[in-house]
């Protein structure tokens, strides 16, 4: 009986609810969207109102208390300095660490990915990576930044290899639960019009695990990022980055120009959290 | 029995499963034969055998024991030019849209989409407004009618359908059970259906095959002489009353001499 789907051969058939769809849930992105997008004029004339508020209100506080800049920057001294040097100071330094997270994040999440589709097909192999992933995952790659400026020199490189080796098994851990994930039934519905592995893989198992995979983007790139900003605090390279910049403002106490860097590093953290929730509405709602 | 040439040939079926806590005994000598254009059900208790029974001859599963024919020929892997299956819960998948679901076997198949058949069969079916739809949009007596228009777009000589209503409310189940043997009188399938209902197996059947649980062993074949086209008025007369409670015995005794098919 060669032609018996193998994956198929040993399992009594169940329809447990645990192997349907509706068993399956890790993730709720319906708690993502908690943060709904507002809808009456209300709602959105409270929510700029608030962050109004708080932006004028530590300004007048500041004012009142005659705080020196050293010790609290003034929002509205950061957003005159973030409007002067965006273009010529900032915004080099925000590329170069774009670059940096960015190359990184594509190495490495790509290999986590293929790791994880690969070994999660071989239970032995996954049991034999398992703990390597988690080490990696647990220790700061941070950490590894001023041993790779040793080896590499003072380029991009080792803040590139750190911010793979912090955001690929993120990823990877990530999709191999997705991959893992197997609906017997919905298996055996393509086997039953003939698929093959390949197409088993690409229109079932990838589907199936792609709310997963999400996840894995989402929480790896962020993982990235505060690697990539960590590493330029420890260990910059020759072109700085946001990270460099924060420790060579803070040592000169120019706390408008911090107060301008962090509000970028914060801009693109809210970015990628975006990003990451209207690809996972678009691909990923089925699950909700 | 008419003697007639069996389009599918169940011979001496028996399935062990390796399982976890010692082997689990599925199938023990099951022999059954279905002609052509015939509409057979399958009923027994939960645990009988009756989905392995189901995905054997379907090719999904491989037997411990004897043979299943097709149309002469050993069934050793799935036939997706020839045999159809529709799945308990409909088995839609969830990412995909109605018209998405239902072109999926065309994609496997890697061939062009029958635009025609498919339009007819969402209309026969009351789904044509629908195939925008997500799966979790709609009732379970609607993704199931999708899952049937899956299955009926490919043509199939044989519809093997594997409890396909045990999930829906009694209301929802008459109205499915009528579709289907609309669609079958006009298109002809050969039919194998699995339920554990008794009076859904008899109102659908040209005959009703018994199984006892834990091994599934053939219990008794009915022979059921109700005319057709069958309407829900004929499950309230006495004789199918009767018929019902006979079953019912039968699935709970083990059922009379079983009767040889040949």
């Amino acid at each position: 009986m060669s032609n018996i789907p193998s994956e198929l051969r040993d399992d009594i058939p169940t329809f447990d609810d645990q192997q349907s769809s509706k068993g399956h849930g890790p993730i709720d992105w319906t708690g993502l969207t908690s943060m709904r997008t507002a809808k009456s004029a209300l709602e959105i004339g409270t929510i700029v109102g608030l962050a109004l508020a708080i932006f004028f209100g530590v300004e007048a506080i500041l004012r009142w208390t005659d705080t020196p800049t050293y010790v609290f920057p003034k929002p509205m001294d950061v957003v005159g300095v973030l409007w002067d040097q965006f273009g010529p100071v900032f915004a080099h330094h925000l590329w170069v660490t774009m670059y940096e997270f960015l190359a990184g994040f594509a190495i490495g999440a790509s290999i986590g990915l293929v790791l994880a589709a690969l070994i999660t097909q071989k239970p032995f192999a996954e049991k034999v990576i398992a703990p390597y992933i988690l080490i990696m995952v647990v220790t700061p790659m941070i950490a590894l930044v001023p041993f790779l400026r040793l080896k590499m020199g003072f380029g991009s490189w080792p803040l590139i290899i750190a911010v793979a080796l912090a955001s690929g098994p993120m990823v990877m851990l990530n999709s191999a639960t997705g991959f893992r994930r197997t609906d017997l039934a919905k298996i055996a519905l393509a086997r039953s019009y003939g698929a093959s592995t390949f197409q088993i893989f690409r229109k079932i198992r990838f589907p199936l695990a792609l709310p997963m995979i999400i996840v894995g983007f989402m929480v790896g790139s962020i993982f990235g990022l505060l690697t990539a900003i960590g590493g330029e605090m420890v260990a910059p390279s020759e072109a700085g980055g946001l990270g460099e910049r924060l420790v060579y403002y803070s040592s000169l106490a120019r706390m408008n120009e911090f107060g301008a860097v962090i509000a970028i590093i914060a801009a693109l953290g809210v970015g990628i959290y975006v990003l990451f929730y209207f690809i996972g509405k678009r691909w990923a709602s089925w699950e909700a | 029995m008419v003697l007639m040439e069996a389009k599918l040939r169940v011979e001496r079926a028996s399935k062990i499963y390796a399982g976890k806590s010692g082997p689990v005994h599925a199938l023990d000598d099951i022999s059954l034969d279905v002609a052509e254009g015939e509409l057979v059900t399958i009923l027994g208790p939960s645990g009988c055998g009756k989905t392995t029974l189901l995905w054997a001859i379907s090719g999904l599963h491989a037997l411990t024991g004897g043979r299943i024919t097709l149309d002469g020929t050993e069934v050793d892997g799935p036939r997706p030019q020839q045999t159809g299956m529709i799945f308990q819960d409909a088995n839609l998948l969830p990412w995909r849209n109605l018209r998405q679901n239902i072109e999926f076997p065309f994609e496997i198949k890697r061939k062009p989409v029958d635009r025609a058949r498919v339009d007819a069969l969402l209309q026969q079916t009351g789904l044509t407004e629908f195939v925008h739809s997500m799966p979790r949009e709609l009732s379970g007596g609607m993704q199931q009618r999708a899952s049937i228009v899956r299955a009926l777009a490919q043509n199939p000589e044989v519809l093997l359908l594997d409890e396909p209503f045990g999930a829906l409310d009694a209301f929802t189940r008459d109205e499915m059970n009528l579709l289907l043997l609309r669609l079958w009188q006009e298109s002809g399938q050969t039919i194998v259906f699995v339920t554990h209902n008794i009076s859904e197996a008899i109102f659908l059947a040209d005959r009703v095959v018994v199984l006892t649980p834990r091994p599934g062993r053939l219990a008794h074949i009915y022979d059921i002489e109700l005319p057709r086209p069958r309407t829900i008025e004929m499950t309230f007369e006495p004789g199918f009353i009767e018929l019902v409670q006979d079953m019912k015995r039968t699935v709970e005794t083990g059922g009379p001499a079983v009767l040889e098919v040949e």
